[in-house]
């Protein structure tokens, strides 16, 4: 075994106590929401998310000031004994695009999960404002733990807090899928768990340094990376585990499923890249790594054929998710164990803005299609005639949605797609390329099918609600961000490379 | 050579009542005969010498568990409509499964490195720097009470999760217990006798956990256990969820722990360290807001969410 003095790698840096608030503090909140009570809760989360993006932004500043990673040892023990948190680069961006997102959802649900005046709490303010809160602590914990079992308990928050907002409607339907994606979810820890005993009985250390220092390509080893990696391929609705998550997605009200969307599955996926490229990153075959582009490959065509093929607006979106999240797999094919070179850099931004344009394009295309179903009474994509007319802006929140799902220029998702196209062919990889692009095709496919049907006549003079213009307005912003990304310089950007371990 | 013989019958056990559990054709025989096998698997942990994750593997795999599958158990019976079966090919092809992953683990055991690597000695080692004799409660709240904190939390939104399921028009109401009072039965007396002893006994566990095994989890299931039988026999009443003193049992131990997280902050400096010389006072305080909050909340997890006020 290592001496411990070998192992404690950096100590708390300035600032590194930011990592613990931004953790903690939606945790203050929550247990001060569930002790006063539901009728608090608005104003509660308000205070708590402004916090949130407050430190996210100081952590954000902090490691681009320094160009060197934050670091926080709670209590004191250093790493095996303890836990430290640890922000590099795409932990701060991580951090600054959940706290933008969850204010967004936020404010799009301030309304709906209101408290009346006088009343007795309301069973949907209390739940759907305490998960909020715990999503938003078990992200930040994701995205900065840099001890495997801490981030177990990090999945376990964040799976038990996605499940109520799954089920928070009622009714057979949602509560047949919340089940499904408990079930999915319960199997997904099961693994990863097993995984870390395998890792800790095989080097008496859970911290992701002191692995990566002696990891060894034995069979115990072998077997625990596959385990964690099919429990959080499971978690991130990789194909084939993506059954779960159209009906949870879909059956969620609007401000959930774009959290869920936008940034939950990218939860999973953070610790699937912190494991591939921190912890094993010596175990990085080129043969196994292959194998998970093929199935982002898969789900990237047989997650848009679907979508395709969908009669209702919210489970198109659903299944969109399931094949952009393909994209983001062919990191681990694209950047070679050795990296270093400027194709790889190109690899490693281009899944980053993957990740963060998807996330804004769908939590404004999920919002979007809330607002469709509100003014419409139903999210029937045959009957939606009519709609361009009464409700502009929504429209053009999913076109603009849809620009950065396809991959038009100027959109982040151009940017990301183009960085992996030439990525892949500039290493050769001609088959993912054939991919990214037929991928971009399908997505166009559903995405105009959807706006033809929104442009065109409407089917009956239907009874149409109002919907206020700010919730159109809040939509239309995330939607925005996707687009305003693509502005960005199409270059390797040093800021996702801070303080990546070696 | 007693001992290896306790041992094999143990584990000849273990596997027959653990296949039993599989085939019997009734579910609630199965959960029952569940019940059974985790206790015998809390006797396998002692004779492993691990007599906390004994005691856990008790309290929560075998009785809190037990208790959601019996209850579980008998809403589906009385639903028999709903039920599924399945189908005899989808048996086979789950035992098929489920042997073959007993196997992989099994063979795993044997690939792991001859030496098993361990952190116990330097756990050890600092262990009298907290003042506590019992290494897992160090490792519970001193070196890693971090995971113990975000764990507490995990906690709140189980209840979180099982309060969705409520209606919206049943709430703040009575969590749909199922009450069996009868004014001389069994239940009557042991509802109005045991109770004492149990909260002695609760007490007790959680006390003597800093130094033995033992601890806020075990103790706080007792303790919910006590209060489960007192609200089934209708000694007390079930309280409404959206009771104010009901929420602050359910808090206090989280608020604890992170409060006294903050005071790290203050001194020595950092956060969940504690102040010189002050750390095991520290962790009985958090110990006992812990016991109370995880005996609520275990209570309210079983007690189901709100139903109809009428039904009450």
């Amino acid at each position: 075994m290592i001496p411990l003095q070998a192992i404690a790698e950096t100590g708390t840096t300035p600032g590194g106590a930011l990592l613990v608030l931004g953790i903690v503090m939606p945790a203050v909140a929550l247990v001060a929401l569930i002790g006063l009570g539901g009728r608090a809760a608005r104003m509660i989360v308000a205070a708590a998310l402004l916090f949130q993006l407050y430190v996210a932004v100081r952590v954000a500043l902090l490691v681009a000031g320094s160009a060197t990673p934050l670091a926080y040892v709670v209590g004191g023990f250093q790493p095996p004994l303890g836990i430290t948190l640890r922000a590099d680069g795409v932990s701060a961006l991580m951090m600054v695009v959940s706290a933008v997102i969850f204010l967004g959802a936020a404010s799009f649900a301030w309304k709906d999960f209101a408290q009346a005046r006088g009343q007795p709490e309301a069973r949907l303010s209390l739940i759907f404002w305490s998960a909020l809160l715990a999503m938003a602590s078990a992200l930040n914990l994701l995205f900065t733990s840099t001890d495997l079992f801490n981030l177990y308990v990090g999945l376990e928050l964040l799976t038990f807090a996605a499940i109520p907002v799954v089920a928070i409607k009622g009714g057979a339907e949602t509560l047949r899928a919340a089940l499904r994606y408990l079930l999915f979810a319960v199997f997904g820890s099961m693994l990863y768990l097993f995984g870390i005993v395998l890792i800790y009985g095989a080097y008496g250390t859970l911290a992701i340094s002191a692995i990566a220092a002696q990891v060894q390509p034995n069979a115990a080893t072998l077997a625990a990376a596959g385990f964690v990696t099919v429990g959080l391929l499971a978690k991130t609705a990789l194909f084939p585990f993506h059954l779960w998550l159209p009906p949870a997605h879909a059956g969620a009200p609007a401000a959930g499923s774009a959290v869920l969307s936008a940034l939950v599955v990218k939860g999973s996926l953070f610790l699937l890249m912190r494991l591939w490229f921190d912890t094993f990153p010596s175990l990085r075959e080129p043969a196994d790594m292959q194998l998970l582009a093929f199935l982002g490959a898969l789900a990237v065509i047989i997650g848009s054929v679907t979508a395709l093929r969908q009669p209702r607006l919210k489970l198109l979106v659903a299944y969109s998710t399931v094949a952009q999240i393909g994209y983001m797999f062919f990191v681990f094919t694209l950047v070679p164990k050795t990296a270093g070179d400027i194709v790889a850099s190109a690899a490693w931004t281009g899944a980053w803005l993957q990740v963060v344009a998807h996330a804004f394009a769908k939590a404004g295309m999920f919002l979007a299609a809330g607002l469709v179903a509100e003014v419409l009474g139903h999210d029937r994509i045959r009957d939606l005639g009519g709609l361009s007319a009464r409700a502009p802006l929504v429209v053009l929140t999913f076109a603009i949605s849809g620009l950065s799902l396809m991959g038009l220029p100027p959109s982040g998702g151009f940017s990301a797609k183009f960085m992996l196209l030439a990525a892949a062919l500039a290493e050769g990889h001609w088959v993912w390329a054939t991919v990214i692009i037929a991928g971009g095709v399908l997505a166009g496919a559903y995405v105009f099918a959807v706006l033809a049907r929104m442009m065109a006549a409407p089917t009956k003079a239907a009874e149409l609600a109002s919907i206020g213009r700010t919730r159109q307005l809040i939509a239309l912003g995330l939607a925005s961000v996707s687009v305003l990304m693509g502005l960005m310089p199409l270059h390797p950007i040093a800021f996702f490379e801070i303080g990546r371990f070696p | 050579m007693m001992e290896t013989g306790f041992d094999v019958v143990l584990a000849l056990m273990l596997l027959g009542v653990g296949g039993w559990s599989i085939i019997a054709r009734n579910m609630m025989t199965a959960v029952i005969i569940f019940i059974a096998y985790g206790l015998l698997l809390s006797l396998a942990w002692v004779r492993l010498h691990a007599v906390d994750v004994s005691l856990t593997e008790a309290a929560i795999g075998s009785g809190a568990t037990g208790l959601l599958m019996v209850i579980a158990a008998h809403k589906v019976a009385g639903d028999s409509q709903r039920v599924v079966r399945l189908s005899r090919g989808f048996h086979v092809l789950a035992a098929v499964f489920a042997t073959l992953v007993a196997i992989g683990i099994a063979s795993l055991a044997f690939v792991l490195p001859g030496a098993p690597v361990s952190l116990a000695a330097p756990v050890l080692e600092r262990l009298p720097e907290s003042g506590l004799g019992n290494p897992v409660a160090g490792v519970l709240f001193v070196y890693r009470s971090f995971d113990t904190l975000l764990e507490k939390v995990v906690l709140l939104l189980a209840l979180i999760g099982v309060w969705a399921l409520a209606r919206d028009q049943d709430w703040g109401g009575v969590p749909g217990l199922r009450l069996f009072q009868h004014p001389h039965s069994v239940l009557m007396l042991l509802a109005r006798t045991l109770p004492p002893i149990g909260f002695v006994f609760a007490i007790y566990m959680t006390w003597a956990g800093a130094d033995v095994p033992g601890g806020a989890f075990q103790g706080g299931t007792v303790l919910a256990a006590m209060w489960i039988l007192v609200m089934v026999a209708g000694v007390r009443r079930v309280p409404r969820v959206s009771s104010p003193l009901l929420r602050l049992a359910i808090v206090a131990g989280p608020l604890v722990f992170l409060a006294i997280g903050f005071l790290g902050f203050v001194a020595p400096g950092v956060f969940l360290a504690y102040p010189d010389g002050l750390a095991k006072p520290l962790i009985v305080v958090m110990e006992v807001a812990l016991t109370l909050s995880i005996a609520v909340i275990l209570g309210l997890l079983i007690a189901g969410p709100p139903r109809a006020k009428d039904s009450a």
